[in-house]
């Protein structure tokens, strides 16, 4: 299963401030009863983006100037709460390709990258950096580079982080782990032979 | 060089290690709910994939189902689709299910361990963050995305990087009143909500000791909430006793062997640790939280954190949109907050023992006026075990409505959520913002007991004070 080498991320960005931004706030529970992904780009951060009555309220997504940044720039925490699957997916099917923030949850960076959605991290200082540029010109071209871990835009750059594990899979178009994980099918019946429990 | 239990698990069930240096590991058992499952079965169809070894997966329904109606078609159609799903695909892929007829279903993370489905030194894992529950058993257990749950069902394997490990030792004797619950949410108060990341928690010292498999289940249940992916404690003979005779519990010589496999599973004395905490029985308190993520607890004779006392900008900060979202005053006493609903339930405190724990202080007590008091217990045997001996009529009695199993309130996905911004006194996990289906809606996460205690005043009482607890 030959994936694409994910090399470096272009794009307008938004930055959605805050802390500990959780995954009922990326896609409130209520929007999960569904059995496909499809259609989920249009709840993400519902209920911060929407009043009760369906009209908007204050949010970076609901600015006009920021639609289609592909960038989405945020805070600490990133992605807290679920496991589930549909906060990223929501993220994604929205049209964001990747994410910066001072760090992450663990599994929501874990699915992130299995989705081929690069999660990087950068000191607070360096993202407000990005933001400021963003907010002062939303049309500038944001360019996360994954070999260099560094984030360039309009003449500026920033240092960023990310796990190897993921850096690798994503550089080298092995992010998605399916195909590997089944040519492993021998040894898999070889460790599964040896756990007495497992027999059927 | 001694072993830690993890290590020693993740040892038994490595596979090989992966081009990209994470190690593909195999899931001896696979657990799955109708939220997380029907795109992973979409993806494998897409892929013309099989399920690799079907026996090992087990389902139930848990998210979605009404509380108050078990016959379908349920009234919401997309419940109901759900429902569907998942059955027809345990059907095509002939995995085991259980269903609402089958008298075993409940929440997953109670079912699991009452079947004797969850194993010492075995991995598990599970479309959903609170499968740390089943660590209890001295089991590696992962909360996983839908794209594993694809892999676990495509290979029995997923792809993980290590992580390291944190022993959190609780020494000493717990106050009466004071529960597994207040001992989770006090370790989170004081490790922080990220305080887990890269860690899997092994939980340890004499209060564990004493714990039984129920309490072990609740603190390792909110291991996710304090950021580790992973939390335990290594199996004894509590953990052997509470397993004997369960459905899929080994039976005759093969438990005696099981037995011997499990004890050498244990971390050894001289395991070596990335980290130790420790911390002193007698220091936690009834503990409540006030805000936005369960780190932000208190005990229930503290007052709400000020803004303006606060160590650094980020937590001023977060103060402020906790308190401007639960609208509490700063500096007042948690004590008083008055409550509107009161839920007892979910996978952190759905079982047995917190119903029984409430029953025995709540007998002869009434919930106060204008309190909605709800009682959901965890599983379908759950609830008959807390019908045969009453638990429910004690329950009823005192103002809760008894319910069918599931999740309920705890993440409102069926119909049983909190209406515009009422104050909910809940025993389930996570108090974010919009949780439990207004949004709203305030959170309160506090042990059963404190529950049982909010709904008889109305607000936010110390239970100990409340039913006059002078033991446990
Ligand atoms: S009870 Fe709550 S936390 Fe537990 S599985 Fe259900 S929704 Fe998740």
């Amino acid at each position: 299963m030959a994936l694409q080498k994910i090399l470096s991320v272009s794009g307008r960005a938004v930055c959605v401030p805050g802390n500990d931004i959780d995954t009922d706030r990326i896609i409130p529970a209520r929007f999960m009863k569904c059995v496909s992904f499809d259609g989920l780009g249009e709840f993400l951060f519902y209920d911060v983006r929407k009043n009760l009555d369906g009209t908007n309220q204050q949010h970076p997504l609901n600015e006009e100037r920021f639609n289609g940044a592909t960038v989405l720039l945020s805070g600490a925490n990133f992605g807290c709460g679920s496991s589930r699957e549909h906060a990223p997916q929501a993220i994604a099917k929205y049209g964001f390709k990747a994410i910066i923030a001072e760090n992450f949850a663990e599994i929501f960076f874990g699915n992130c990258t299995t989705l081929g959605i690069p999660c990087v991290s950068a000191s607070r200082e360096d993202i407000a950096k990005v933001a400021a540029a963003v907010a002062a010109n939303p049309q500038l071209e944001v360019t996360i580079d994954l070999q260099a871990l560094e984030v360039s835009f309009g003449g500026q750059s920033i240092k960023v982080t990310q796990r190897e594990s993921a850096r690798d899979g994503l550089v080298n178009g092995r992010w998605d782990a399916i195909g590997e994980l089944i040519e492993g099918k021998t040894a898999v019946a070889a460790t599964a032979a040896k756990l007495p429990y497992v027999a059927a | 060089m001694g072993k830690s239990l993890f290590e020693k698990v993740w040892e038994a069930h490595s596979v090989r290690k992966l081009a990209n240096g994470q190690t593909q590991l195999f899931i001896g058992t696979h657990l799955i709910h109708e939220v997380t499952s029907p795109q992973a079965f979409g993806m494998l169809r897409d892929l013309g994939l099989q399920v690799a070894f079907p026996h090992r997966t087990f389902a139930t329904v848990d998210h979605i189902v009404p509380t108050d109606q078990v016959s379908e078609p349920y009234e919401d159609p997309l419940a109901q689709a759900m429902m569907d799903e998942l059955r027809k695909n345990c059907e095509q892929f002939g995995l085991t299910f259980f269903d609402r007829q089958s008298g075993k279903q409940g929440i997953v993370h109670i079912v699991g361990p009452e079947q004797g489905i969850t194993q010492p030194g075995t991995t598990i894992a599970c479309g959903d963050s609170h499968t740390s529950t089943h660590g209890a058993f001295g089991a590696i257990a992962f909360g996983i995305g839908t794209s594993q749950v694809r892999d676990v069902l495509a290979t029995q394997t997923m792809a993980l990087g290590p992580l390291k490990v944190r022993r959190i030792e609780v020494n000493g004797r717990l106050q009466p009143g004071v529960y597994a619950k207040d001992v989770i949410l006090h370790i989170i108060r004081v490790l922080g909500v990220n305080g887990g990341t890269g860690y899997a928690y092994e939980y340890a010292g004499e209060v564990f000791d004493r714990f039984s498999m129920e309490e072990r289940m609740t603190v390792c249940n909110m291991s996710i909430e304090g950021g580790a992916r992973v939390g335990y404690v290594n199996p004894d003979e509590t953990t052997f006793a509470y397993l004997k005779g369960r459905p899929y519990s080994p039976t005759g010589t093969a438990w005696d062997e099981a037995l011997e496999r499990w004890k050498s599973f244990a971390s050894d004395a001289e395991a070596v640790y990335d980290d130790v905490v420790k911390i002193d029985a007698a220091e936690i308190a009834p503990t409540i939280t006030w805000g936005i993520n369960p780190a932000q607890g208190i005990s229930i004779n503290e007052t709400i954190p000020d803004p303006s006392s606060a160590q650094s900008e980020d937590e001023r900060a977060g103060i402020d949109e906790a308190l401007a979202y639960m609208k509490l005053p700063a500096g007042a006493p948690i004590k008083g907050t008055k409550i509107d609903v009161a839920f007892l339930g979910s996978c952190t405190n759905g079982r047995l023992s917190d119903f029984q724990e409430v029953a025995k202080f709540i007998k002869g007590h009434k919930v106060a006026a204008g309190v909605k008091a709800i009682a959901v217990p965890g599983s379908q045997i759950v609830a008959l075990q807390c019908e045969k001996l009453g638990l429910d009529k004690v329950l009823t009695e005192a103002g809760f409505e008894w319910r069918s199993a599931g999740c309920s309130m705890c993440l409102a996905m069926n119909p049983d959520k909190l209406v515009g911004d009422e104050v909910c006194a809940s025993s389930s996990n996570r108090n974010f913002k919009g949780r439990q289906g207004s949004t709203t809606g305030r959170t309160i996460l506090m042990s059963p007991v404190m529950v049982a205690a909010a709904a008889v005043r109305g607000h936010v009482a110390d239970a100990r004070e409340v039913f006059n607890v002078s033991s446990n």
